[in-house]
């Protein structure tokens, strides 16, 4: 049923979220993911048949609020704990896609 | 080989909320960087996101006049990606409930009509700007745009050329405008659009690999850009070539497509359920508020001016580009009881001097009760349509209403058919030759002593009734 992660699921994983990891980190994760996807094998096993996929763990509904206006501009005090701005920019190392 | 081709448009329409999507900052448009930037839309650890209901009625809105099936329980996702224009590293959006799914939208191409199907439309947040000039090799970020509600609205593949994808954005474009949800200010980037295209043998069922390009914020560049990259993966395959996915970008000042990234280097987005934000319920009595509350749509506007004012198809899709251009229509046509005439006024005289002065339909220094006027005294034979036309320039300098005009600058056609006699006898005595050559058969010479008897009127005469006359004396 179930195929365990290759070190190089790990790597990529770790990759996707911009994690640096070295060949002993990644295989210490492994384990303990595998132990995780365990737990998710266990789940599964439970027959769900005929229940709808839920969004949400409980079943109550987004509330909504009313489109006005009701923040005041903070940025001095957000650009204070900045590392870097300029002319009211937060500044960051050079991203070209 | 004959090709096809094949496109689909993503567009993202910036709704017409006061405040954001998930937090109370402004959208206004051009703040200085970063003061409408709250603690949700830079990030800050621990804040939460609360829905704005602005934002979901305006997508009901858009559902109900694409007479789309509106999902009563849709669920925000969360698109992760790492960069710096959502500091969240990921994007609210909605995947596989959203609120908005199918409905169609008419179109117009070479006076012919065709439905174009949409897939969906969901509801998900800007991402802030980043700036690339040179801050000592930094990139600056402002996040003024971050959390500003859009509506990106995706439809089938089943347009075939760029003039019927052009067709489709602008009544989409109208629509959105129309039923108030989008204020559709390209330039600030309000309607932006992706274009999926793609070509394939003519006959051939499967469609062929598509490039997607990129962020198009007018229609012109759409129209340039799909033309270009239709040429350019014709010519690819038929030098052996193959299309390989990706996403292009653009280029205004050469007018070319190029790569902007491979599938290789396509995102892996990760989407899951957004545990902040709980699914979204719509409940009967809001959309029924919501429809009782939307204006007469396009189409429907349509079909009732071609039904009450006689109007062709394309007059119709012409008068229904916007709201304010199709009720100075409708004002007009009832004040004279001419939709027709009123119709060719209004995209002929109308249109070409406001064009010429770059103003809008809002804007005309003609008021739409002005030109009914105008039109009735045509109608009511006191104007020909040449003089119509100088009563016209008066009207646009202001120089007051219809018949004062008419009455100031001696306008009025001549209604005396004893003074039109003596003008016609004049021309007659005084043009011997074309008369001559007239009855030796030569038509041209009867329009020239037409010419003769308008020009001695002043234009002001009928040319009906120059004609009767000129024709009953040369008998």
């Amino acid at each position: 049923m179930r195929q365990a992660l290759s070190p190089d699921d790990v790597k990529r994983i770790a990759r996707l979220a911009r994690i640096e990891t070295s060949d002993a980190e990644a295989q210490a994760t492994q384990a303990q993911l595998n132990t995780i996807f365990d737990l998710i094998a266990t789940m599964q096993a439970v027959d769900t048949r005929g229940i709808a996929p839920m969004a949400h763990a409980q079943e109550v509904y987004q509330r909504l609020r009313d489109d006005a206006v009701t923040e005041t501009d903070r940025h001095a005090a957000f650009q204070a704990i900045a590392p870097a701005v300029e002319n009211g920019l937060y500044l960051v190392p050079k991203v070209i896609e | 080989m004959k090709w096809e081709t094949v496109i689909g448009l993503e567009v993202h329409t910036q709704l017409a909320t006061k405040s954001k999507i998930f937090s109370g900052s402004s959208t206004a448009f051009g703040a200085a960087p970063n003061t409408q930037a709250s603690a949700v839309d830079i990030a800050l650890p621990g804040v939460l996101p609360v829905l704005n209901k602005g934002a979901v009625e305006c997508a009901i809105k858009f559902g109900l006049a694409i007479g789309a099936n509106l999902n009563r329980i849709n669920v925000f996702d969360r698109k992760n990606y790492f960069y710096p224009d959502l500091p969240k590293g990921y994007q609210i959006s909605q995947l596989a409930k959203p609120i908005v799914e199918g409905g169609a939208l008419k179109i117009v191409v070479d006076g012919a009509e065709k439905t174009v199907n949409l897939t969906r439309a969901h509801m998900e947040e800007d991402a802030g700007k980043s700036l690339h000039e040179d801050f000592h090799g930094m990139t600056g970020i402002d996040l003024n745009r971050a959390g500003t509600p859009l509506l990106e609205i995706v439809s089938e593949p089943e347009m075939r050329s760029s003039a019927e994808a052009v067709a489709y954005a602008r009544a989409l474009h109208t629509l959105v405008t129309w039923i108030g949800i989008c204020d559709g200010n390209m330039q600030e980037g309000s309607f932006r659009v992706d274009a999926n295209v793609s070509v394939r043998p003519v006959g051939q069922k499967e469609f062929g690999t598509r490039r997607e390009i990129k962020n198009l914020n007018s229609f012109k560049f759409l129209q340039q850009a799909i033309d270009y990259e239709v040429r350019w993966q014709i010519e690819t395959l038929e030098d052996g070539g193959r299309i390989e996915q990706a996403t292009v970008l653009f280029d205004p000042d050469t007018g070319e497509t190029r790569m902007m990234r491979s599938k290789e280097d396509a995102h892996d987005y990760r989407y899951f359920p957004d545990p902040d934000l709980l699914p979204v319920k719509l409940d009967e009595p809001w959309i029924e508020a919501v429809r009782a509350a939307l204006p007469e749509l396009p189409a429907a506007m349509q079909a009732r001016f071609q039904n009450d004012y006689g109007v062709s198809v394309y007059d119709a899709a012409v008068l229904t580009g916007s709201r304010a251009l199709a009720d100075y229509f409708e004002a007009a046509a009832q004040a004279c009881g001419q939709g027709k005439l009123a119709a060719n006024w209004v995209m002929g005289e109308l249109s070409a001097a406001l064009n010429k002065a770059e103003l809008d339909i809002a804007q005309s220094p003609v008021s739409a009760t002005q030109l009914g006027t105008l039109i009735a005294r045509i109608q009511d034979g006191t104007l020909s349509g040449k003089l119509a036309k100088q009563v016209f320039e008066g009207l646009w300098e202001g120089a007051g209403e219809v018949d004062a005009i008419i009455e100031a600058r001696g306008l009025k056609q001549m209604s005396d058919s004893g003074e039109l006699e003596k003008i016609v006898d004049e021309v007659l005595a005084a043009n011997p030759k074309s008369v001559e050559e007239f009855r030796a058969g030569k038509e041209k010479a009867f329009n020239a002593l037409v010419g003769q008897v308008m020009k001695a009127s002043r234009g002001k005469a009928n040319p009906a009734q120059v004609n009767e006359l000129l024709k009953s004396k040369l008998q």
